[in-house]
């Protein structure tokens, strides 16, 4: 399943003009508010006409405003969970779930209400009301209502700005499945990097509105002229391990991955299973040589693969350790004194402690 | 039947009374929340001549309304001899007239009420149902209505409650007929005139009194128990 689209759109001296293909799992939509990300959701849902357009989802046209088509909003079967949720106040949680099956019931047995409600977790809040709900439980749901209007695409918007950490922590482990088990295109639109960094498949970053960058994820985040683009905080890239062991005296968990093997802080988890692990840009020490009597836990061979072309005090540079790239963030005044550039062999030292639980998530990679 | 406490005739005015009013507001409802829906959301040319009309019967005098029933639906009238010739209707001087009349004059009322809970609902709800697959009647039936619920009611009884008051204009356009247009009010207005008439004057006071606190207390009710609903408790 995959969702192409491409439109213009300006309104108020401010001018939208996007073009990309969502393919399944999660595309995330990220920028800085103001930057265009809900005015392409809006119009993939059909709640925004863009002045021009042509947005299909496997071939299937939703939009061609040069061949005058405009499927309504009810026709387009697009599941959209908004940033507030918008239950109906008046229905019962089970009621909001079944909303839509009435328009677009679900084909085979094993797909219905069960299923939706075992994979949120919501079963013990059928009978409750919206009002009752807290805002994790009401975004649950939220979502559990948009799968079960049997959509050809998912649309999020914003779906944990309104929540506290402690309430988002509850929820990625659910965005975390949807992403590794529907076959849908999930459009994700967030100005949040940790969150992205989790989550992201695919990477559409937006400003101004229009696409400065687009690719995986993990290409996207490693690439070290990424961030000066999105703005420099929360710098970041992501490599995809499987558990090794957990060491439970120290309360470590031990993880490969095609560049090594790290410890990171312990993870639940069952040891094969395949986690993602966010690693911050200015959490990753480069050297030359590897060093001796530190307390960094881990130490991997890596070689600069780009240097970012930003100037001022900071640079950053990714490194490719194995099969994964990683980005580093570090001073000029280094780079200048390890005399450092393209193919240089060095190393990757990188705290345990510096991965904090949050950055950590399950992530089944997809076959393609 | 008569009763130690209300002669025929007052009976009558009651029994009238009720049943103008009750078919005046049932008839007038779906008409009442079509143009509430239209001057909540619709946009359209001549809204504002729409948010006119439906506003004059509250502002001129009923006399006024009467008699330009009279002139428009009377047996002469543009419309009222057409009713005649075509659908052998006649308002004028019956029961239905002073139904008539008693809509017209509590449509505002009305659509007033409505038109309120219409615009407290969130359209964002709305848009989410069709996000769902919801066409508009769908979304309409499912979500705006339940949600106006209260709203609906409270212009309902409002409306009940305004078309057992009416007087001005059913005197004007059907006349004050005993068991065919002699609604509780024209039947004061009638008892007030001769002598010896204060004692059947005042019981019917009480009754349009008790009737309309009657009224209000179960819109009350009913709509206390809507709101508690929705609000999910």
């Amino acid at each position: 399943m995959t969702l192409d689209i491409s439109l213009a759109h300006r309104f108020g001296g401010f001018n939208v003009d996007v073009s990309f293909t969502a393919p399944t799992g999660i595309t995330a939509l990220f920028g800085r508010s103001g930057a265009g990300k809900t005015t392409v959701v809006n119009a993939v849902a059909g709640l925004l006409r863009p002045q021009r357009g042509r947005i299909r989802v496997n071939g299937d046209k939703l939009l061609d405003t040069d061949a005058g088509i405009n499927v309504p909003v009810h026709s387009r079967r697009v599941g959209y969970v908004f940033q507030d949720a918008r239950l109906f106040p008046h229905l019962t949680v089970r009621q909001n779930l079944q909303f839509g099956a009435r328009f677009n019931p679900m084909a085979g047995p094993a797909s219905g209400l069960d299923r939706v409600v075992d994979l949120l977790g919501i079963a013990h809040l059928l009978g409750r009301r919206p009002g009752t709900l807290s805002g994790g439980e009401k975004q649950r749901v939220a979502i559990g209502r948009a799968l079960l209007s049997n959509p050809r695409i998912l649309l999020m918007d914003e779906p944990l700005a309104a929540l506290d950490e402690a309430r988002k922590a509850e929820i990625l482990p659910y965005l975390e499945r949807l992403r590794d088990e529907l076959d849908i295109p999930i459009l994700y639109v967030s100005h949040a990097v940790p969150e992205v960094t989790r989550l992201a498949t695919t990477l559409v970053a937006l400003s101004d509105g229009q696409v400065v960058r687009y690719g995986p994820a993990a290409q996207v985040l490693a690439d070290p002229n990424t961030f000066p683009v999105l703005g420099r905080q929360e710098a970041g890239s992501f490599l995809v391990a499987s558990v090794v062991r957990h060491d439970r005296t120290d309360g470590l968990t031990e993880l490969s991955f095609g560049g090594g093997r790290i410890f990171t802080p312990y993870f639940q988890a069952e040891p094969g299973a395949a986690l993602r692990v966010r690693i911050r840009a200015r959490d990753i020490i480069l050297a030359l040589r590897p060093p001796e009597d530190t307390s960094a836990l881990n130490i991997l061979p890596a070689t600069v693969r780009q240097i970012g072309t930003q100037e001022g005090a900071i640079v950053d540079v990714s490194v490719r350790c194995g099969d994964t790239d990683l980005l580093a963030r570090i001073t000029r005044r280094s780079l200048t004194r390890l005399g450092l550039t393209q193919g240089t062999p060095c190393y990757a030292v990188l705290k345990s402690v510096a991965v904090a639980r949050r950055d950590i998530g399950v992530f089944e990679e997809r076959r393609a | 039947m008569t009763t130690a406490w209300l002669s025929p005739e007052e009976w009558t005015a009651l029994a009238l009374s009720l049943r103008v009013s009750l078919v005046a507001t049932l008839v007038t409802l779906p008409l009442g929340i079509a143009v509430a829906l239209a001057l909540a959301r619709g946009r359209f040319p001549g809204k504002q001549l729409l948010n006119g009309i439906v506003h004059l019967p509250l502002i001129m005098p009923p006399v006024v309304t009467g008699y330009l029933l009279l002139i428009v639906l009377g047996r002469r009238g543009a419309i009222g001899s057409l009713l005649d010739s075509w659908f052998g209707i006649v308002l004028a001087f019956k029961w239905t007239g002073a139904a008539v009349a008693a809509g017209v004059m509590a449509f505002p009322l009305m659509v007033r009420a409505i038109r309120l809970a219409i615009e407290a609902v969130d359209p964002r709800l709305e848009q989410a149902a069709a996000t769902l697959g919801a066409n508009r009647w769908w979304t309409f039936f499912l979500v705006t209505l339940p949600l106006i619920l209260p709203g609906v009611l409270a212009g309902a009884i409002l409306a009940f409650a305004k078309a057992m008051g009416e007087f001005g204009a059913t005197i004007t356009f059907v006349s004050n007929i005993p068991g065919q247009t002699q609604t509780v009010p024209s039947a004061i207005y009638s008892f007030l005139q001769v002598p010896g008439g204060e004692g059947p004057a005042l019981r019917l006071v009480l009754i349009s009194v008790s009737v309309a606190i009657g009224a209000l207390l179960v819109s009350e009710f009913v709509a206390q128990r809507v709101a508690r609903r929705i609000a999910g408790q």
